[in-house]
């Protein structure tokens, strides 16, 4: 089919910088009747699409986790969780972005708590705007899901029927404005 | 590199200060072995004293943690857990969450018992405790059941197992403590 190749679009080329204000990278678990979520208020990303192959890269720093209780916070970042002292970084690097439209699919390999495992990420692209502060700046969203024992954060708790009451599955997001490079 | 050896039970002849004395006698010479004999002073937990500064037995446990590269624990079991007074002190030993002295510490847990089964549910539950604190639980378990038996006169171990597995428990503390100081460095 020559449709799939014919939407096809190449990423707007250049370098592009993070705007972490205006940008968050979180995840969200099930957790006893719901679903809990989480930000990490220190992030760091850049896309690099000036040559053949583009790149993102970015990584979060774990002691910035944002969660609403402190005694939670501290406990994400212990040995139980993120283990912060030893891996203070998550981190992500794509091998391989394709875009279909505004669609996109990056892959590469995403290391959390010392432990790198491949993942594919999808979501959507917005083409560059101007913005008032004479810049020039993209969008991406981002999300893909893991399973969370892969990288060795396994701590649970049971309920009182023996199942647990952390999930394993964790979705990760990432919204993404970045800025053209002067 | 200092160890600092907690004991769950008050008791002057307490089978578990004697396990905590045997793993003593199997540390390498450099390491320096502190008996924490506080425990008994420790007030209740109550929010209202957790205040600066602390009262005398909360700090002097706190300095004494914080201090240590590494600590060990031996835990008798009371009703299928931890006994009050070292679960109180742990609690006072958490706050605050954030910067509390167990957080990242390198532990481990040993337990004994005059039962058959040497304290293993209150082991457990001594890890569930710590790690939920933010301490860096390493792996290992020495469960001495019927102490009366396995330990002579002097305190010592006279089970050869029990003899390896504690040494396999602290050379893993030591290890945990060792790696940490490297990332500290």
């Amino acid at each position: 089919m020559s449709i799939t190749t014919d939407t096809r679009q190449a990423l707007p080329v250049g370098t592009w910088s993070l705007d972490p204000v205006h940008s968050t990278i979180g995840f969200e678990v099930d957790y006893l009747a719901g679903a809990f979520r989480g930000q990490f208020r220190e992030i760091a990303a850049r896309l690099d699409a000036s040559g053949e192959t583009p790149v993102i890269a970015g990584s979060a720093k774990v002691a910035s986790v944002d969660v609403k209780d402190e005694n939670l916070s501290a406990h994400l970042q212990s040995p139980d969780f993120f283990d912060a002292e030893r891996y203070p970084e998550l981190s992500f690097e794509s091998s391989e972005i394709e875009r279909q439209g505004d669609r996109l699919t990056v892959r590469g390999g995403i290391t959390i708590k010392g432990a790198e495992r491949p993942v594919e990420l999808t979501g959507t692209i917005t083409d560059p705007i101007a913005d008032p502060y004479g810049g020039e700046r993209l969008g991406l969203k981002l999300e893909t899901g893991i399973n969370r024992n892969e990288f060795g954060v396994d701590w649970n708790s049971a309920l009182p029927d023996g199942k647990p009451s952390l999930a394993d599955d964790v979705k990760l997001t990432a919204e993404l404005q970045f800025v053209r490079e002067a | 590199m200092k160890v600092l050896a907690i004991s769950g039970s008050l008791r002057s002849g307490s089978y578990n200060t004697q396990l905590l004395r045997a793993a003593e006698e199997l540390l390498p010479p450099e390491v320096d072995f502190v008996l924490y004999e506080g425990l008994k002073a420790v007030p209740p937990y109550d929010e209202d004293d957790d205040v600066q500064p602390a009262p005398p037995a909360v700090a002097a446990l706190r300095g004494a943690v914080a201090e240590a590269d590494a600590v060990l624990f031996a835990t008798p079991e009371y009703n299928s857990s931890i006994p009050g007074s070292l679960k109180n002190a742990l609690d006072w030993v958490s706050r605050p969450p954030a910067t509390n002295a167990l957080r990242n510490k390198p532990v481990a847990v040993v337990g004994a018992s005059t039962g058959a089964f040497g304290a293993v549910w209150a082991q457990a539950e001594l890890r569930k405790v710590l790690a939920a604190i933010g301490a860096r639980v390493v792996d290992g378990e020495v469960a001495v059941g019927h102490a009366p038996t396995r330990v002579d006169e002097h305190g010592r171990l006279e089970d050869e197992s029990l003899q390896e597995q504690l040494q396999e428990t602290i050379e893993a503390l030591l290890d945990e403590a060792e790696s940490r100081s490297l990332i500290l460095a």
